[in-house]
């Protein structure tokens, strides 16, 4: 199992994320952090050059509907479709069931717990 | 019985007496407020003079949203503004940019060009207020773009008082509304102080942040040494650049949290004010007393706030008022209780300024100054949490001073770890967070969601760009593109940036315009990845 952190837009609050992969590499788990804004076309390009099965946005600038979706979209572009997406952040329950339906895989809103996180990640498919 | 041990990493006794202060001159230690080294508050009698001014965060959507904000606080007792910018603007990107898409007027209002800050701050008189900006990585147009509003509105530039937070190397370490590589950051930080100490004497370039480090993860201890480190590299900066260390530390403004426990924050500022006024005075040679004071906002951090049970969040906020106010603030603002969810709605900002104004009228914390002196435990306290913050200059020191931890990311990486621990004891309950790791009874998830919460208009970005648009259409584009051209020139060399900054600012140059002027000098700056 293999995971792209990654930081999408302009947002530059990285302490959910960091902590995050702290707690993935912890369990194990092989990740790897894109940084601070990236582009969703950056985070594409770093999905498929590291082979990742899951991407995992981090976003708490309230732009997660925009920057999912283009995400989503440019996996599909690029033919890896197999690339999971999960996001976390400050993601209101309305927007919970927009992100479902454009095809992420899992929403981690505020509240989450660390452990749910974790195990989440450490799923098969 | 249990053990309990602070956040900085001190052990707590179950009783402490007068044996703690054994072998100590406490009068003398302590010494009286309003005088060297101010343990105990840096004015004589604080809050009976004067309250702590109340400034609550504020912005959003278009700057005229914003300033209907800015009137309905201030028309409630709020006394001074305090400005949030969009993500776009804080980075230099104009609201029609790619890279705004989805961001514009979400975290803040959208600053484009000179209109939008005109239209900001229409209906207030720039020579009655004090408005603090929080920018950073675009502190000098911005500033520049108030700095102008001020002079159409008549203002005298001695009368004008603005605090941008212009404190890029937490930017770098917390925050990230970098924008060009850490020099040419600096040199802006620079141009920003030096010309304002000349031309707007009574304003406050630059605004030293413990806060967002604090936020990011690391304990109280590093919040008050890196901040003490990043003044002192910014005092270091100036007295290269000529000036003289009394022509612009009285400017010197600080920006703390409060959030964790009472007496630790107490004791965090009362050390904290100590050794600034020594490092001022001592190391730097600072001769006038207003060089030595340590003036600061000390807030809330919202990573105390809770989306569980949003309303225990008002509770937090009445005691990190009393935190502040016991701490000697200059300047609070609170977190709003919808903190966990989005920016506040007018009702959250409303109840964050009245638990400010009964901390302060009906509390009797603003009674006397520093009340908490003498105390054994605090008076303990503030000598053990001054040997700690001394410990973490120590370790900057080893990570080969401020300014270089920030460009090898060894803060950075630092901070994360305190992060993971921090998140660490949350989930074993080691810190406990009242309804998320103890105490969590029968509730409804729903009940959580139920609250009134700010609604983002999407058209924001129509009614930004339609406005930018006709901005470009009749501003003088030669005026422009020749203030532009200058702007790159003057950022090749090294003279102030702020005099082409504000010719292009007067000639209504975008934000974006401005930022790329200065890019394709210095160029972008390359994140340390580390955590």
């Amino acid at each position: 199992m293999k995971i792209l952190v990654a930081k999408p837009g302009l947002d530059g609050h990285d302490r959910g994320a960091k902590v995050v992969v702290h707690a993935l590499r912890d369990a194990g788990v092989e990740v790897v952090y894109s940084g601070l804004k990236r582009t969703p076309e950056e985070i594409v390009a770093e999905a498929v050059q590291e082979d990742v099965d899951v991407v995992g946005l981090s976003i708490l600038s309230g732009a997660h509907l925009t920057l999912s979706r283009r995400v989503i979209d440019g996996l599909r572009a690029q033919g890896a479709d197999e690339i999971r997406v999960v996001v976390g952040g400050t993601i209101p329950p309305r927007d919970v069931q927009a992100l479902l339906a454009m095809g992420v895989d899992r929403v981690f809103p505020m509240g989450t717990s660390l452990p749910e996180i974790v195990a989440a990640f450490k799923e098969p498919r | 019985m249990r053990d309990v041990t602070l956040h900085a990493g001190i052990p707590v006794k179950p009783v402490y007496g007068p044996e703690d202060l054994a072998g100590r001159d406490v009068a003398h230690d302590v010494g009286r407020p309003g005088e060297y080294p101010y343990t105990r508050g840096i004015h004589k009698h604080m809050y009976r003079d004067r309250l702590w001014t109340m400034r609550q965060y504020i912005g959003f959507g278009t700057p005229e949203e914003t300033n209907g904000r800015f009137k309905y606080l201030m028309a409630h007792g709020q006394d001074a503004l305090n400005v949030a910018f969009d993500l776009p603007t804080q980075l230099g990107l104009d609201s029609d940019d790619p890279k705004a898409e989805g961001e514009v007027g979400r975290v803040g209002m959208a600053i484009d060009t000179l209109a939008d800050m005109e239209a900001a701050f229409d209906g207030i008189p720039l020579d009655r207020v004090s408005v603090s900006l929080t920018i950073n990585g675009m502190a000098a147009p911005i500033t520049a773009m108030y700095y102008a509003v001020a002079e159409k509105q008549g203002a005298a530039a001695d009368r004008v008082v603005t605090t941008p937070q212009n404190d890029i190397l937490k930017e770098f370490v917390a925050r990230g509304t970098w924008i060009y590589p850490v020099e040419p950051s600096l040199r802006l930080v620079g141009d920003l102080i030096e010309f304002s100490a000349r031309h707007f004497p009574r304003s406050n370039p630059v605004s030293v942040c413990g806060y967002h480090i604090r936020e990011a993860g690391c304990t109280t201890a590093q919040e008050m040494a890196y901040g003490l480190a990043i003044a002192a590299a910014y005092v270091e900066m100036m007295l290269a650049r000529g000036m003289s260390v009394d022509e612009f530390a009285p400017r010197v403004s600080f920006n703390f949290t409060a959030w964790g426990k009472i007496f630790e924050e107490v004791a965090k500022f009362r050390a904290g004010r100590r050794l600034y006024a020594r490092m001022l005075r001592e190391r730097f040679g600072a001769q006038s007393p207003k060089s030595w004071m340590f003036r600061s906002l000390i807030g809330g951090g919202g990573s105390a706030f809770t989306m569980q049970e949003p309303e225990n969040n008002i509770v937090r906020g009445a005691y990190i008022a009393l935190a502040g106010a016991l701490s000697g603030a200059q300047t609070m603002a609170l977190p709003t209780y919808d903190e966990a969810y989005t920016i506040p709605s007018p009702k959250a900002q409303l109840i964050a300024l009245r638990t400010m104004q009964i901390c302060a009228e009906e509390s009797g914390a603003a009674d006397t100054v520093d009340p908490l002196a003498g105390s054994y435990y605090v008076e303990a306290l503030t000598n053990e949490m001054e040997a700690k913050i001394l410990e973490e200059l120590a370790a900057v020191e080893r990570m080969g001073g401020i300014v270089e931890g920030v460009k090898s990311g060894a803060i950075q990486a630092e901070v994360a770890r305190q992060a993971y621990r921090f998140e660490q004891a949350m989930v074993s309950g080691g810190i406990p967070k009242v309804a998320v790791n103890c105490h969590v009874g029968e509730r409804a998830a729903e009940a959580d969601q139920e609250v009134e919460l700010y609604a983002f208009d999407p058209k924001v970005s129509e009614t930004q760009l339609a406005k930018l648009a006709r901005v470009r259409r009749e501003r003088d584009g030669a005026a422009v593109q020749a203030a532009l051209a200058r702007l790159s020139d003057e950022a090749r060399g090294s003279a102030n940036l702020m005099p082409p900054i504000l010719e292009a600012v007067k000639a209504y140059a975008t934000l974006g315009e401005m930022c790329q002027a200065m890019k394709r000098v210095f160029g972008e700056h390359k994140e340390p990845v580390r955590w």
